[in-house]
């Protein structure tokens, strides 16, 4: 339980550490502080997953938590090496920005490992709060202050939502803790029809909090306003987390009544699905495309959902990290060209092969792994994912999946036809020794998972 | 001693010749494609040929799934490993004279390439199967496009669809078999030994089935082809139609026919029908063809055809057919390509018309195309009539149980006279005649050229007079497989 300690006490001593003027020292003590947490949670991992609630049944943190909990921080490592000198550039309170990420991730800990309703809102809560402040730090920018506001509102309305779910399930069950209402669920031949409704409600809340169509709609403009890095941790430490969260809940509450969520689900997954990608092949904007693609992503997600069984942790797990690793790959050369070239069209790709081999590469294999290709980790994401669909005879929704599968090929291809094949004369960019680092570890992750997903598909 | 050792090597040439620098990369290449040849020819010295599966390499790979890395050779794939190992180096042989900027990425993907396709060729696992199948299209994709002609980027991108699209399907289609499978594995052995029912192979059939005609390809999923075997550098073209599109028919053999024969035999009539509208459509195609590199384009979708019709037959001749023809028409398509590349790179142009009497100024060139184009017709004695031969007799003793199939029979055994006819008539406008402008200055063949040349020359010369070591290698595996599928579902 020490990573939640961790990760809650770290932004405070950032505060200090920038109340000293100790700029130079954020960083490292960050990395620092969320390796220690890493290590924490690894070894609460346990062979048999016999983890018991603690807190008086407020929290389980079992492997599910421990592989989520390791996932999030990762990527929030990597994103925050990514960070140097970006910060500076927006404002001097840097500290409070590493701050705020961080009370962040200390309530996606808490969304991921969570045993009662209650723990499921704070950590929610104490995750959004903190990214409407993180969208709207650019304060004199107008896209910024826009992406703030819209997230703002719209993550309230869905709270709304979602504390409604909640309350309905409380009053026929009579319990937040997540046993009871499993107790409740199992034992119960007649539920009640105001506990279908909970659970309704709770598909649009999590939908909203995890962009999936037709609950998408703040995603593109937030996703686009928010600087590059904060869109960066949205896209993926924020969506494997509320991934995680849904999965949680579902699989431990409302597996048996999967026959009436099911078809709401499935109708939600193919939307997505759609919705994603064809918005996504009309994009001039490379981040734009990130946010829309970011959404198909979410529907291959909810796959797991769809066909809940025992994989099904395994194959969230699976597909957010290569979804992941490959999005902090794009988001960081998105950045690099951004601030470099002026611009984050497709056009400002052309030539990236000729002139930095190494960043056009690694942004090649992060665009094969979004797109799914074998031999890259974003494959074995897919293939678990249909492997579990298929298992539950969802063939239909498969082959919705396939042709979606070969439509985003047209716009993830764009950038590596523009990087290679399309010249153009730049000045070379300078990729820095912090940016370097990531994305080489970032591609050797993605291939080496893709080569051999047994390192890390074993763990639930 | 397994399999591993060819599959693993030419990944590990890959990235040494991908870090090389211009002028020593081809060396490079050229070397370890040697090595791999020398390799398996190793094995098929040790290979013993009865209808087993031997050097087999078995290690879990996905434990949470049942996937294995799991690969071996029998007599099917033995030929098609000795057809990569052999073009490997002929074709980078053929690209001796071009100067690719950034030759060390170029060799590098073609060795990738291979490594992707031996893996197809050996593979025993579904899941395998299908990595190797992707990790194949890849590295063409890149080289099609890197160093391709004016419109590449669209023509490729549409080749890359076009096949990734059937090959996802076929991903769902192994998916399902292994859900399916008694223990949860992707044991090709055990895909075999399961009986579905009618309707689910039916659906299983049209999974594979797009996946590999595309690949082949086969009317009416052509339409990819001519543009991208156009525009692709020669080496490429090569490369595609060499080996990759043996992919599709060695797919049909190993994994459609025998996973879903139930689904095949409601299709069977049908799926012949096509191979052999595609005969006649291409050739009919070929004939109007000006861009002599086109033109062997067609002419390849007119031979696939065949192969195809001869598979779908599911005889011993068809099948075995297929099996020494895929290698022969690797031999024959390859030398085709060589040719043209060879014209264009001396005058920069592949228009037909264009060209004449370039038989006089070089009489060693005109007497090696003379050569691959008899094979390519299938004159006897060369190595292309066995093969045709078989297939046509495969079709026809197909057509014998069948109303209407002698008539089958008989348009399919147009190609010969069909490509004989284009072929000639492209020799005749190309190489006879008077010599113009444009053709006068035309250098015959030397050095690497000259050696090429004469190695695909000797390979088609000694393959069409004694062509019965490679159907001996093919034989016990093929006759093996055919009676599995036939005992098992009698018609």
């Amino acid at each position: 339980m020490n990573t939640i300690i961790i990760i809650s006490v770290l932004p405070i001593v950032l505060l200090y550490l920038g109340l000293y003027k100790a700029q130079k020292a954020l960083l490292p003590v960050t990395v620092i502080g969320l390796l220690a947490a890493l290590a924490c949670a690894i070894c609460q991992w346990t062979a048999k997953d016999m983890a018991a609630p603690i807190y008086t049944g407020m929290l389980l943190f079992n492997n599910f938590s421990v592989v989520f909990s390791s996932v999030t921080i990762v990527s929030t490592i990597l994103i925050l090496l990514l960070s140097k000198g970006y910060f500076e550039r927006i404002s001097r309170h840097t500290a409070e920005y590493y701050a705020i990420i961080l009370f962040s991730l200390a309530g996606i800990i808490v969304m991921v490992s969570f045993n009662n309703l209650v723990m499921l809102f704070i950590g929610i809560e104490i995750m959004s709060v903190s990214l409407y402040i993180l969208a709207g730090i650019k304060k004199s920018d107008f896209a910024s202050n826009e992406a703030a506001l819209k997230y703002f509102l719209m993550g309230a309305f869905s709270t709304g939502f979602l504390l409604f779910g909640m309350a309905l399930l409380y009053g026929s069950s009579g319990s937040f803790n997540m046993d009871a209402i499993r107790e409740y669920v199992v034992n119960h031949p007649h539920i009640d029809p105001m506990f279908y409704t909970g659970i309704a409600l709770l598909i649009v809340g999590l939908c909203f909090k995890v962009g999936a169509a037709p609950f998408h709609f703040w995603t593109p403009d937030v996703y686009e306003g928010a600087p590059t890095l904060i869109t960066a941790f949205m896209s993926t430490v924020v969506k494997t987390a509320g991934f995680a969260a849904f999965l949680r809940l579902f699989s431990a509450c409302f597996q048996p009544l999967s026959d009436f969520w099911t078809p709401i689900l499935l109708v939600i997954t193919i939307i997505t699905l759609f919705i994603g990608n064809i918005t996504a092949l009309y994009q001039q904007s490379f981040k734009r495309m990130l946010a829309f693609s970011s959404i198909s992503h979410a529907g291959y997600l909810l796959f797991a959902i769809v066909s809940l069984g025992a994989a099904s942790g395994n194959s969230v797990f699976v597909y957010a990290t290569a979804y992941s690793i490959a999005s902090i790959i794009a988001f960081g050369g998105l950045i690099l060209v951004q601030q470099q070239g002026g611009s984050d069209n497709f056009e400002s790709f052309n030539g990236l092969g000729k002139r930095n081999p190494f960043l056009a590469f690694v942004l090649t294999v992060a665009m094969l792994s979004l797109a799914g290709i074998p031999l890259t980790a974003g494959f074995i994401g897919k293939f678990f994912m249909f492997s579990g669909a298929v298992s539950r005879y969802h063939i239909g929704l498969v082959i919705i999946a396939v042709i979606n599968a070969i439509i985003s090929i047209f716009y993830y291809f764009r950038v590596i036809i523009a990087m290679y094949f399309r010249a153009d004369e730049r000045a070379e960019l300078t990729v820095p020794v912090y940016y370097k680092v990531v994305f080489a570890l970032s591609a050797l992750a993605t291939i080496l998972i893709g080569v051999y997903p047994d390192l890390i598909a074993r763990f639930i | 001693m397994t399999v591993s050792i060819l599959l693993f090597l030419p990944i590990v040439a890959a990235v040494i010749t991908a870090l090389l620098k211009n002028g020593i990369a081809k060396h490079a290449a050229l070397f370890f494609s040697v090595a791999q040849l020398v390799i398996a020819l190793i094995f098929l010295s040790k290979f013993v040929p009865d209808a087993s599966t031997q050097f087999v390499i078995d290690v879990p790979w996905i434990s949470s799934y049942g996937i294995y890395f799991s690969a071996g050779i029998d007599g099917i794939s033995m030929v098609l490993v000795l057809l990569t190992t052999v073009l490997v180096p002929l074709i980078i042989l053929t690209t001796y004279q071009h100067q690719y900027k950034n030759e060390g990425a170029f060799y590098g993907l073609i060795l990738f390439m291979q490594a992707g396709m031996l893996v197809v060729f050996t593979a025993l696992d579904g899941f395998l199967f299908y990595v190797g199948w992707e990790a194949a299209l890849i590295p063409i994709y890149f080289i099609c496009a890197l160093w391709g002609g004016e419109n590449r980027i669209r023509i490729t991108i549409k080749f890359f669809i076009y096949t990734f699209a059937g090959s996802l399907f076929m991903l769902v289609g192994i998916i399902y078999l292994y859900l399916q499978s008694p223990d949860k594995t992707f044991d090709i052995h055990n895909f075999y030994k399961m009986t579905l029912d009618v309707k689910h192979q039916s659906w299983i059939f049209w999974a594979f089935f797009l996946a590999f005609a595309i690949k082949m390809p086969l009317f009416p999923f052509h339409t990819w082809q001519p543009d991208t075997y156009t525009e692709a550098p020669s080496g490429g073209t090569m490369m595609l139609s060499g080996i990759m599109l043996k992919m599709g028919i060695y797919g049909v053999i190993r994994w459609m026919i025998p996973n879903a024969p139930l689904g095949f035999f409601n299709f069977q009539v049908l799926a012949i029908v096509l191979g052999v509208i595609g005969v006649v459509y291409a050739s009919i195609i070929a004939f109007k063809q000006k861009d002599g590199k086109r033109l062997v384009a067609y002419s390849s979708i007119g031979h696939v055809g065949l192969i195809a019709a001869g598979i779908f037959a599911w005889n011993i001749a068809g099948v075995q057919g297929a099996m020494i023809q895929m290698l022969n028409h690797g031999i024959n398509v390859v030398g085709m390509f060589f040719i043209w590349d060879i014209i264009s790179r001396r005058l920069n142009t592949r228009e037909i018309d264009q060209l004449g009497g370039i038989a006089k100024v070089a009489p060693r060139f005109a007497i090696g195309f003379l050569i691959i184009l008899l094979g390519t017709v299938g004159l006897p004695l060369t190595n292309g009539f066995i093969g045709e031969f078989l297939l046509l007799k495969g079709v026809f003793d197909f057509g014998a149980h069948h109303y209407g199939g002698i008539a089958l029979g008989a348009v399919a055994g147009l190609t010969i006279i069909f490509g004989a006819v284009y072929m000639l008539r492209m020799y005749k406008n190309v190489m006879q005649g008077e010599t113009n402008p444009l053709t006068a200055t035309f250098a015959d063949v030397s050095g690497t050229e000259k050696f090429t040349l004469c190695l695909i020359c000797v390979l088609v010369i000694a393959l069409g007079i004694y062509p019965q070591p490679i159907l001996h290698i093919s034989e016990a595996a093929v006759t093996q497989l055919v009676n599995q599928i036939g005992s098992k579902f009698t018609m």
